[in-house]
């Protein structure tokens, strides 16, 4: 088995996993219909692209494992996503934060993951762009919105920023896997991103009159397996079902 | 071969325009442009499709459909999915465009008249209830994942809009 190539993929795919479900929970729960439907289609989006990236991982690793197996049946420590993804909705204006702060390097890493060498990966780097595009329209969106709002809902999403600025650095941290693939011209190099990432988030914030956070310590750990609290009461929701009734199907 | 283009083959065609999207009955596979190809190959019909929205449900459905009719023409089938070329809604045909229209979803425009629409608030899209152009977009996102909610200030009537991808 191709392990990097594998592990590269479940980096790649963990993100829109954990995220997807952390979408997942608003459905019912969104402040209005709108903002409701939105936040789901988006969680509908990340888990549609989650598998094509597992089925492929899936073909890579050669066993009889499944997209299923690989979404459902890890362990904590096995998860790859960055630590931004698994933090809670405590508000509206986190979830805007988390995806906004999200979105917008999602949007420049699959630029970047469409010249890949690996034609699997370009393909769906190609495919998911034109959803994501929809996604970072809809979160700068509110993000300008609840700034540029009332006073509460600059407060909010103020805080919102401040408070999950700490997780935006390991976005572009490289993994072992990361760097063996970029040698190979199928990955991306994320700390080429890092600047302009920066620059256009701070662009956005400054439209949305909201403060730069100045803070210059990071989180960490996500990428290696270590996360935050957080993720393992998301993972007991996600996996609950397959833990209960292994092998269950819809 | 050049998957931007369909190949499929004539005997197919009336068998594939049968089946349609679930969640938008009016509007058949063909038309909707997600067969890339359909060729008998010693006596089995390989079938490519390419999903619309990556997590779109109804792909699943649209592929058991097509087997489904496949076989109800004594065909045997094998159905693939692939991601390249992305779909685009410029596939659409011109009769899958009336047909969403007659169903009261607003079919999609040129990419840069579709982006003037979400992103600036331009009034493009005409009603499909009463043609009036005086629209306003009410979310991005709507009841599925291909589209978009409107609002007629006119005749105030609430509709879907099938947005470009």
């Amino acid at each position: 088995m191709k392990e990097n190539l594998y592990n590269y993929i479940l980096g790649i795919a963990d993100n829109s996993l954990i995220l997807g479900q952390r979408m997942g929970e608003l459905c019912g729960h969104g402040p209005s219909l709108e903002t409701d439907i939105a936040c789901t289609n988006i969680s509908l989006d990340l888990l549609g692209q989650v598998r094509s990236y597992f089925q492929y991982a899936a073909k890579i690793a050669g066993d009889d494992r499944t997209e299923d197996d690989i979404a459902m049946l890890r362990k904590e420590r096995d998860y790859k996503n960055v630590l931004l993804v698994e933090q809670p909705n405590l508000n509206f204006a986190h979830t805007i934060g988390r995806q906004f702060l999200f979105d917008v390097y999602h949007l420049a890493f699959l630029a970047e993951l469409q010249k890949s060498t690996d034609l699997t990966l370009s393909a769906i780097a190609n495919k998911c762009i034109k959803e994501v595009s929809y996604h970072e329209r809809f979160s700068s969106d509110w993000v300008k919105r609840l700034g540029d709002g009332t006073s509460e809902s600059k407060e909010k999403i103020q805080e919102a920023i401040n408070d999950l600025w700490t997780y935006t650095d390991e976005l572009f941290h490289q993994t072992k896997a990361d760097k063996a693939m970029v040698l190979e011209s199928v990955g991306v190099d994320v700390t080429k991103l890092k600047n302009d990432y920066y620059k256009r988030v701070k662009d956005l914030l400054e439209e949305a009159t909201l403060q730069i956070p100045d803070s210059k310590w990071f989180q960490k750990g996500g990428k290696e397996g270590i996360h935050t609290e957080h993720l393992g009461y998301l993972l007991t929701d996600l996996q609950y079902m397959q833990r209960t009734y292994p092998n269950m199907e819809w | 071969m050049n998957k931007t283009q369909q190949h499929i083959d004539p005997i197919l065609i009336p068998i594939l325009e049968q089946v349609s999207d679930p969640e938008i009955p009016v509007l058949s596979i063909m038309d909707m442009g997600v067969v890339r190809s359909a060729l008998i190959i010693n006596g089995v019909v390989e079938v490519e499709i390419t999903p619309t929205y990556s997590g779109c449900p109804a792909m699943d459905v649209i592929g058991d459909d097509i087997e489904k009719a496949l076989k109800n023409a004594s065909y045997d089938s094998r159905i693939d999915l692939i991601l390249h070329p992305a779909w685009t809604t410029d596939w659409i045909t011109p009769i899958g465009r009336k047909a969403l229209e007659d169903y009261g979803i607003a079919a999609p425009l040129e990419a840069d008249a579709d982006k003037e629409v979400l992103l600036n608030g331009k009034r493009l899209i005409k009603c499909t209830n009463c043609r009036s152009q005086n629209t306003k977009l009410v979310s991005q996102f709507g009841s599925t994942a291909c589209k978009a909610l409107f609002k007629c200030e006119d005749c105030q009537e609430p509709f879907d809009y099938f947005k470009c991808l």
